[in-house]
């Protein structure tokens, strides 16, 4: 589009064309106010507030729906303009109640800001206000009536953005209403509520306080709250969200998610879990204190003797038995920083490659079937650029909602074209130019028909035409996106990852579970690949670095997760290392397996795991540590304590001292403080210009970091990381500002994946379920009964 | 043949309803007559009648609603047999619209958008019938009555009441 010219406030300013007014003024500096604008959503010119004066045009115009063109001349702050404005505010105070003090948008409201700037403090209208009671819409969306301003965002959000069209607009004129989907005389509580997937994104978007939310109506002020930038803890997309934190007794208490600065990966998204599901860490189960096996039950014990207990154990055993009867399982929450040092921890002090993590999509495939190709791993933010996009697999709706709202964003704005290969009828089938159904465990199949072998035609879809012109259709597009379920794994997913490869400029992602799932596998929680995909036993620099794969024994691929409780069951494992994992739960583990393993869990809760362990230390979680994660697409972001529970430490220092107390020599695990931290340098070094020293050390602190001194510094050992890790090469400015950052697998392709075993194993999640933690959560819970209720009601209707 | 199983309106409306949403470019487009013909038909647009109406228009029930609200001559209550609509615009009111419309209030005993208990008269004021020639006015379902005064409105109500009415549709 050219670019036309116009003048604002007497200031020349350049737009493409077809720009909005509003727009164009914003990227100017110069601010136009509206309440039913919402950048991406349709256009409702609802509210008049942005209504500026527009040259030899007869009325005031509204800037949100006028177009710049060349030579126009506009006014948006004039005499005029501010008596329009404080003209429609009267109006919009008529029946809005003066509860500011009490509202949960009390000081970050639209219309209060608003009444402050143009002064609209006293109104024309001695009418009594038409006051209706708050009604509780979900457990998490509540309606204030009164309050709302009409401004029809909500509305637009849930149908144009999420495509849930829960809410809708009814009567007319002054009696008009937001009204959700299951009304009043449907529902059996005679009570109005929604139906939908409970994301939030109306609360979000609405400007006063008429929707709110049901973890953080009422509780506290916005300027009460510290507003940390972190990363979501639940699935895979890892969504930057905002944590308003509040100071207790026992530390620091996350009382709201939000998605504030819309500053990350996520644009304007946030969804139910990261909006709610924070308050597993005030989960009365958790625990606060060391446990410790005594006469057969766990008993509090002091720090001093539970890490010494552990410490001393895991060192005899190792001494004992050797490194191969101790097995380790990692987490996909934990930052990449204590990834790296478990594995490291596994491989260096315990001296074995038995650690394994729960795996929920084949990242070793991926990482080999791309090797070589540089820039073919796509981004999240690709999923909102892409021209077209294919999706195998999964199901991005409720196991990525953010993937899913950037595609359905794509091809709201960008017309883009969705391509979709699934089993089920998956919701974005809705957006779909092109969906093709396939027969059960047709995914195989379908890969290799994709790659050209006719013959899986008939265990791919039932409908051969249909699959044909599928294929076409997708091998006729360019700089394709191919987003690939778990469903999807070793040689077959290499299959379809090479066909990707043979179209023009396509890029590829494959969406796993959890918040770092991707990094669990790219830090080495694996029995057979040192971090950044390094097969066990190669000549590398990780190997030479810290000896790993150098020891004869550990040059071989160690026990895999299944293979570690087969181990178990024969007597063969003398113990387990747990950290922030559920195997026993999950896999279904008989708990008489570990009857002679000694067992060590860093756990937030007593899970079925935990239950069995001789030591539990009780572990920080996601929101109350800092470090880096990595998103299903391979985007880097940091995440930044905000939480704190008194009583527990983040599993990067639990690390650090159970290694400490195996004597283990520390400054080798993290290479803290000046003498071998290699970019710990803190100016020391630079002589004359050491004043540099003083001032890293405040600028440090201003940005709540600390100085790399301490062996708890995941950031020392991200230096090491960065240094060793194939693909890991981070730009430090990039994360400390809050931004994410690509990152592809660099290893060349060595593994033949028809031998690996497919130890990948899907969550199952749904929008209301988060893995172990999601049990732990009330407000997820909450969720899935009201969602329960809501189906049995349904089913009830149609009887 | 209907184009939705198990419909709940006649034969006749059915068929009508599968020809009306082939006439517009959009589907929705047919939302408004098919409320006004389901209504003429059951009386009021009952729950069963949005839901069958959003599924032949592929619209949310909820989109239904919403625009069923807007209009006030939509009801989503039963009206009585007879509904009795005075108008009381201004050339009605000038000319005794509001007398009419109290005279009915106390004749059939009951008050706005209310309905008799032999659910035989509903009662509603509604705003300009296009009848301001023949000031005031009422609509008794689609007929008109106007030049009235209380006695004419006794007649009126007296001839619905012994079923010799038109009932026209």
């Amino acid at each position: 589009m050219p670019d036309v010219t116009l003048t604002v406030d007497g200031k020349q300013i350049t737009a493409p064309a077809g720009t909005l007014l509003i727009e164009a003024c914003k990227a100017a500096g110069i601010e136009i106010p509206a309440f039913c604008y919402y950048p991406g959503l349709s256009l409702q010119a609802a509210c008049r507030m942005c209504v500026v004066r527009i040259e030899k045009m007869p009325k005031l115009a509204t800037a949100c729906t006028t177009t710049v063109a060349e030579g126009m001349v506009v006014q948006t702050e004039t005499p005029e303009i501010v008596q329009a404005r404080k003209a429609t505010l009267q109006l919009l105070l008529g029946n809005h109640p003066l509860d500011c003090p009490v509202c949960d948008a009390g000081g970050e409201c639209e219309l209060q800001d608003m009444t402050f700037k143009y002064g609209a403090a006293s109104s024309f209208y001695a009418e009594p206000k038409n006051h209706r009671e708050e009604q509780q819409w979900s457990p998490v969306v509540y309606f204030d009536r009164p309050r709302c301003i009409l401004c029809y965002r909500c509305v637009r959000m849930c149908g144009e953005g999420m495509d849930v069209f829960a809410l809708g607009i009814q009567n007319r004129g002054s009696s008009a209403v937001i009204a959700p989907n299951v009304p009043a005389h449907l529902s059996p509580d005679q009570l109005a509520h929604v139906d939908c997937e409970q994301c939030g994104m109306c609360i979000d978007a609405c400007p006063v306080g008429a929707l709110t939310s049901g973890t953080y109506r009422y509780k506290t002020r916005p300027w009460e709250m510290n507003h940390v930038a972190t990363v979501c803890t639940h699935c895979g997309d890892g969504c930057k969200t905002t944590l308003g934190v509040r100071s207790t007794s026992s530390g620091a208490e996350i009382v709201r998610g939000d998605n504030r600065d819309k500053s990350g990966i996520n644009g304007d998204f946030l969804c139910n879990k990261g909006r709610y599901a924070f308050d597993f860490a005030n989960h009365e189960g958790r625990i606060t204190q060391p446990l410790v096996r005594k006469d057969g039950t766990l008993q509090p014990a002091s720090w001093e003797e539970a890490l010494s207990v552990a410490g001393s154990r895991l060192k005899e055993l190792r001494d004992s038995r050797g490194g191969a009867a101790l097995g380790v399982v990692g987490s996909n929450r934990i930052t990449n920083e204590e990834a790296y040092l478990l594995q490291k921890f596994a491989r260096t002090v315990l001296g074995t490659n038995n650690i394994d993590h729960h795996r929920t999509a084949d990242y070793v495939a991926f990482a080999q079937a791309l090797a070589g190709h540089a820039d073919r791993a796509a981004s999240l933010h690709d999923t909102l650029k892409a021209p077209a996009v294919l999706v195998v697999g999964g199901d991005p709706t409720t196991q990525a909602p953010a993937t899913a709202w950037n595609l359905r964003s794509n091809v709201r704005q960008n017309r883009a074209r969705l391509y979709l290969a699934n089993v089920e009828p998956i919701k974005l089938r809705r957006q779909a130019k092109g969906f093709l159904q396939l027969a059960p465990y047709g995914y195989n199949a379908l890969a290799a028909y994709l790659a050209g072998d006719e013959a899986a035609a008939a265990a791919a879809a039932a409908d051969h035409a249909a699959l044909a012109s599928f294929r076409e259709a997708v091998k006729a597009e360019q700089d394709l996106l191919i987003l690939i379920g778990a469903e999807l794994r070793g040689a077959e997913l290499k299959r379809l990852i090479e066909f990707g490869l043979s179209i023009p400029g396509a890029k590829l992602a494959l969406l796993a579970d959890y918040v770092n799932s991707r990094g669990a596998a790219d830090m080495g929680l694996l029995p057979d690949m040192l971090p950044g995909y390094t097969p066990v036993g190669s000549q590398s620099a990780l190997a030479t670095e810290y000896g790993a794969g150098t020891q004869p024994e550990l040059t071989k691929p160690g026990m895999d997760l299944l293979e570690i409780f087969d181990a178990a069951a024969r007597g063969n494992l003398a113990a387990l290392y747990v950290v922030g994992s559920n195997p026993v739960g999950r896999l279904g583990i008989d708990p008489a397996t570990l009857k002679d393993t000694f067992v060590v869990v860093q756990e937030m809760f007593l899970t079925e795991t935990a239950a069995l362990a001789d030591v539990v230390f009780p572990a920080a979680n996601l929101y109350e540590k800092g470090g880096s994660v990595t998103n299903s697409y391979g985007d880097l972001q940091l995440v930044s304590k905000a939480g704190d529970t008194a009583g527990v430490r983040s599993d990067f220092e639990l690390i650090v001292r159970v290694a400490d107390k195996m004597g283990a020599d520390v400054r080798k695990l993290v290479p803290f403080g000046t003498s071998t931290g290699l970019r710990a340098d803190m100016g020391q070094t630079r002589g004359a210009q050491s004043g540099e020293a003083d001032r890293h050390a405040i600028w440090l602190a201003a940005n709540n970091l600390e100085p790399r001194l301490s062996p708890f510094d995941p950031f020392a050992i991200l230096d090491e990381v960065q240094r060793l890790v194939p693909g890991y090469n981070v730009l430090r400015l990039q994360l400390l500002s809050g931004n994410d950052q690509h990152l592809s697998p660099a290893t060349p392709a060595t593994v033949d994946l028809s031998q690996r075993r497919d130890l990948v194993s899907p969550s199952g999640d749904s929008l209301f379920t988060s893995g172990t933690l999601g049990r732990y959560s009330s407000m997820l819970g909450d969720l899935q009964r009201n969602q329960a209720q809501q189906l049995v009601q349904i089913h009830t209707a149609a009887d | 043949m209907s184009n939705v199983a198990n419909t709940i309106f006649s034969p006749e409306l059915a068929a009508r309803f599968d020809h009306l949403v082939t006439l517009y470019p959009v589907k929705r487009s047919a939302l408004v007559p098919m409320l006004l013909y389901a209504q003429d038909e059951i009386g009021y647009v009952s729950d069963a009648a949005v839901s069958e109406i959003a599924q032949r228009l592929s619209l949310e029930e909820l989109d239904v609603r919403n625009v069923l609200s807007y209009y006030s001559m939509l009801r989503t209550k039963p009206a009585g047999k007879y509904n009795v609509q005075v108008c009381t615009n201004i050339s009605c009111m000038l000319r005794g619209g509001y007398t009419v419309l109290e005279h009915c209030k106390q004749q059939l005993g009951i008050g706005h958008k209310e309905v008799t208990p032999d659910g035989l008269f509903s009662l509603e004021e509604v705003e300009c019938i296009g009848a301001c020639c023949w000031a005031p006015a009422m609509q008794v379902n689609y007929d008109f009555h106007d030049d009235l005064t209380p006695e004419k409105v006794d007649v009126v109500l007296e001839m619905y009441r012994k079923g010799q009415g038109k009932d026209v549709k």
